[in-house]
């Protein structure tokens, strides 16, 4: 029995350091090239879901960096109406598919949920792997096409009949549809593994009135996404069975519905705002109680705060298509449920300031960032109302007022908490600190540009400035708002730019962090930084809710698993009681294939639906070597089966 | 809402704080109460929440960890959060109701002598008609400029040829989308004279920066004026030059997309061109009606607008004038 107390850095013992180097052969990832692709721990696919989301954040950001330039003059010729609509649609779907869900719910579920948990990697490795891929692909075939001139160009959302076969040809909308479906699959994959990891893998004692709100708050967008994304696979498809297969789902003309479309879309594309911004008021739960000194005060009500909001993620869909003449009664009700969304927000935000009212305030640039978040993200709720009230919507919907309303949301609840999360944990991941210096400046200048480049927006919307136009006549008194929007993009790529930069100089020469420089209470800070790939020692138990705040002076540990597989602890959903051991699988090259196989099959069925008719071939072939069984892992789990008796 | 239509360029032609008829009132109304309360109630959060910021600062070397609380403390913190939820709920339903109030007043307005007008929206234009149902043959047709009497109630009974478009016009009233295989009703009223623009709100393809469109609001006796003009055929050429020009215009591309009625032009792809020169502008609003522009406009739209459905013209430069002063003799 050995302890986890917080503050304790206590030399190894001998049989320790023998159990420490079993460990460390047997959770080894493979290295060389080929190895690389076999990886599966979940640290290393978080720390690739991060790196290419980040990727993927600045290629959409640079393309509102052009769109900027254009907007910065009217009637401008920086970009034709063809390449702007182009780069409007790559931004938005870019930002929506390929970064915000990428980066808040799957790069940090994947890379935090099973350490704060307490246990040694992900549940389905294998799928997690395959999912990275998937994602990973989906966003090259996006961006290829996008250099060829097949850029997806209806908007983030390509509404038919404007996506349908009618009135875009070519490729530019199959590829968009294609996007979709690959990224949801990845998100689909992912929302297992969370639900899996944190319902069955949870340290003995961590109940649920004790998972920290952190992993609360991925497990309920893990829900989310398990039942929205089905609503746009289906709703994507269909378009893409409209263009390539000769279905006529959305063609009026023969009986189709250009409404059904909307409303599977909004069925997911509500709920996705709201699995955008969860993970962020997750990331502010965790950096709040951290720099407050305290517990989060109101643990319950933030956790009901959470199931709620998700529950009403889905019973607000129509407040996008008000425009569309909804009946009166209709209108109400969606109306009254899109106001009901600021009581838990409210009292999330009510809390949070309670916590930190109660506690002492450390102000770190973690902290900044969360402080940021309060001041645009509570903006972003309060346009919300505008949005909500059906005759006001009528007005601000589809203008600029609704783009700095969302970019509000988004960048407030995402972005603001994003760059505080990437603060928070860098020095467990990278086992240096980032310097609070430039961090800060970078603070500064985000939030300066972000307000410079995005309040003016809801003032030109006022003003009557549809979104979505390449450009603007010069008599309507939108060009000096739009030119101050366009000098504030300039921050903002400043602070992006230096925040890299922080980055980059903190691997080579940032101070060491230690295994908790924030003195902060999760497990994840009960291990070395970087965490080794069986990410702890020994298996944590779990005393309160911050596990390591809480913990006893001699707080005990697992003891028992076998040392000569990837053997994890199972325990009871509930009370999280031990209740068996399993065996994670190691490092394969097949999920890697799997996902070429997918991907062929997909982006085959661009041109053909035959693409998946014989895709499926490969997929197969593939699929089976993946799951073909090893003797010794069957041995073992037959041993482990009597044991269990 | 006057604190917005105080700062220069609010009070526009495009803005919905300027309202002109009766339901963007109703609705500036509502907006002008959610925009005092949410506006009250961030600057209240945020001050509330930077007091405490300042008065609790710490540094991590000294903070406890982790920070005792007390339960009198905490008691005192339920409270708070409580008082501020129910705070909220009572201001939700506040708007809420004003909410409800005003989509009761829109859907209320008076539709029985309303003067229905129907509105086509194309990629990238309006097709506007003025139905006659007592004398079909006098239905007058039109593009990109609605004339209407102030003071009478209208409805735009509204569909798309396409894509979807949403037709918007703010200082009038909210906007409401035209959807293929959907026709929609929208009533309103323009109570001020003017010239109103509209511009198209639900992305339609390439030019969708460029399908506005201007309510013309007039008092009843200019109306019924326009009216009766717009319900005469065309002109017969007067000159030689107009003569000839038609002879062009009929012998070229433009018969297979527009009309002109009194001529054997007949076809419905493209605006009616019967009394193209009463309109001020030309390609939805993004040129004034000037000989200049439409002589450009004839021989490469492509040039001005892209993607817009009008093809580059061969036409030679006699012909072209002869065309272009047919056309504007078209009042």
């Amino acid at each position: 029995m050995t302890s986890t107390s917080l503050l304790e850095t206590r030399a190894l013992s001998e049989a320790e350091q023998k159990q420490a180097a079993q460990l460390e052969y047997i959770w080894r990832e493979p290295t060389g090239f080929i190895g690389w692709f076999k990886a599966v721990h979940h640290t290393t696919i978080g720390m690739r879901y991060v790196v290419t989301a980040f990727c993927f954040f600045l290629i959409a950001g640079l393309l509102a960096g052009a769109m900027r330039i254009q907007l910065a003059f009217p009637e401008s010729h920086f970009l034709s109406a063809d390449k702007y609509n182009q780069f409007f649609t790559m931004h938005g779907s870019t930002m929506m598919f390929l970064f915000a869900v990428p980066m808040m719910f799957e790069a940090l579920s994947v890379y935090l949920v099973p350490l704060m948990v307490g246990t040694r990697n992900i549940a389905f490795p294998r799928l997690n792997a395959y999912s990275y891929y998937l994602y990973v692909f989906g966003g090259i075939m996006f961006f290829v096409a996008f250099f060829c001139n097949t850029g997806a160009d209806n908007g983030w959302f390509s509404y038919v009949p404007l996506a349908g076969p009618d009135f875009a040809p070519g490729k530019r909308a199959d590829f968009w549809a294609q996007l979709i479906t690959f990224t949801e699959i990845s998100g689909l994959c992912v929302a297992v593994e969370v639900l899996v990891t944190v319902f069955k893998l949870r340290a003995p004692g961590m109940s649920l009135n004790r998972i920290p709100l952190f992993v609360w708050g991925q497990a309920i967008v893990a829900f989310m996404v398990i039942f929205s994304l089905p609503a746009i696979m289906l709703s994507s498809t269909m378009l893409l069975l409209d263009r390539t297969g000769g279905t006529q789902f959305f063609n009026p003309a023969v009986g189709g519905d250009v409404l059904l479309y909307q409303h599977l879309f909004w069925w997911f594309g509500h709920p996705e705002v709201y699995l955008i911004f969860l993970p962020g008021t997750a990331v502010v739960s965790t950096i709040v109680a951290t720099f407050s000194r305290r517990h989060a005060f109101g643990y319950l009500v933030l956790v009901l705060s959470l199931v709620s909001t998700g529950f009403l993620a889905f019973g607000l869909w129509v407040h996008h298509m008000f425009a569309t003449g909804i009946p009166q009664i209709a209108e109400s009700y969606f109306t009254a449920a899109s106001m009901m969304i600021a009581i838990p927000s409210g009292a999330q935000i009510f809390c949070w300031i309670a916590t930190l009212a109660t506690g002492r305030v450390v102000l770190k640039t973690p902290m900044w960032w969360v402080l940021g978040f309060f001041f645009v993200f509570i903006m972003g709720g309060m346009t919300g109302i505008f949005v909500a009230s059906v005759p006001v919507d009528l007005q601000v919907h589809d203008t600029y007022f609704v783009v700095a309303h969302f970019h509000y949301v988004l960048i407030g609840g995402a972005v603001f908490p994003l760059f505080g999360a990437l603060t928070y944990w860098f020095p467990k991941v990278t086992g240096r600190m980032l310097s609070e210096k430039l961090g800060q400046i970078s603070f500064w200048l985000f939030f300066i540009g972000f307000n410079v480049t995005f309040f003016p927006m809801h003032l030109v919307g006022l003003r009557g400035m549809p979104r979505r136009v390449y450009t603007y006549p010069a008599n309507m008194g939108w060009t000096l708002l739009n030119q101050i929007e366009s000098i504030g993009y300039i921050f903002l790529f400043l602070s992006v730019l230096l925040f890299m930069g922080n980055v980059y100089r903190s691997l080579r020469r940032g101070a060491l962090a230690g295994p908790n420089p924030w003195l902060a209470g999760t497990l994840e800070w009960a291990t070395s930084s970087p965490p080794p790939k069986y990410n702890f020692l020994h298996l944590p138990t779990v005393n309160g809710r911050e596990a390591l705040w809480d913990a006893a002076p001699n707080q005990p540990v697992v003891a028992g698993l076998d040392e000569d597989c990837r053997s994890v602890l199972t325990t009871r959903t509930l009370d999280a009681e031990p209740e068996g051991k399993d065996e994670f699988p190691g490092p394969s090259i097949w999920p890697f294939l799997a996902a070429v196989a997918t991907s062929i099959a997909f982006v085959a069925s661009v041109f053909t639906p035959w693409g998946i008719t014989f895709g499926t071939i490969p997929i197969a072939i593939t699929m089976i070597g993946w799951f073909w069984p090893v003797k010794q892992a069957a041995d073992r789990r037959r041993e482990r089966e009597i044991w269990s008796k | 809402m006057s604190l917005l239509a105080a700062i220069p360029g609010f009070p526009s032609n495009q803005t919905s704080l300027n309202p002109a008829g009766p339901a963007a009132a109703h609705i500036e109304h509502t907006f002008a109460l959610i925009f005092w309360i949410t506006a009250t109630v961030y600057f209240i959060t945020l001050a509330v929440l930077m007091y405490f910021v300042w008065s609790r600062r710490w540094t991590l070397a000294l903070a406890p960890i982790p920070q005792p609380t007390s339960d009198a403390s905490d008691r005192l913190a339920t409270r708070a959060v409580a008082a501020a939820v129910a705070v909220t709920v009572l201001l939700l339903f506040v708007m809420l109701i004003s909410s409800f109030v005003t989509s009761h007043r829109l859907g209320k307005m008076n539709d029985q002598q309303a003067l229905t007008i129907n509105v086509y929206g194309h990629q990238w234009w309006w097709e506007i008609q003025y139905p006659n149902e007592a004398e079909p043959y006098r239905m007058v047709t039109t593009a990109n400029e609605i004339h209407v009497p102030i003071g009478t109630p209208i409805r735009i009974h509204g569909t798309s040829r396409d894509v979807i478009h949403s037709f918007w016009a703010p200082n009038i009233q909210g906007k409401r989308d035209l959807l293929p295989g959907y026709n929609t009703d929208v009533l309103m009223q323009v109570d001020k004279a003017g010239r109103w623009r509209g511009q198209c709100a639900e992305y339609c393809g390439m030019q969708h920066a460029h399908m506005s469109f201007y309510i013309v609001a007039e008092p009843q006796q200019d109306f019924d004026n326009w009216m009766s003009a717009q319900m005469q055929p065309s002109v017969v050429p007067g000159n030689i030059q107009a003569m000839h020009g038609q002879q062009v215009f009929l012998s070229h591309a433009c018969v297979l997309c527009h009309t002109i009625r009194g001529t054997t032009a007949g076809s419905h792809v493209g605006p009616d061109l019967t009394h193209l020169a009463s309109r001020s502008t030309i390609a939805a609003g993004m040129l004034p009606n000037t000989v200049g522009n439409l002589g450009g406009w004839i021989l490469n739209a492509q040039a001005l607008k892209p993607g817009s459905r009008m093809p580059p013209n061969q036409i030679s430069g006699p012909d072209l004038q002869d065309l272009l002063a047919y056309l504007e003799t078209l009042k």
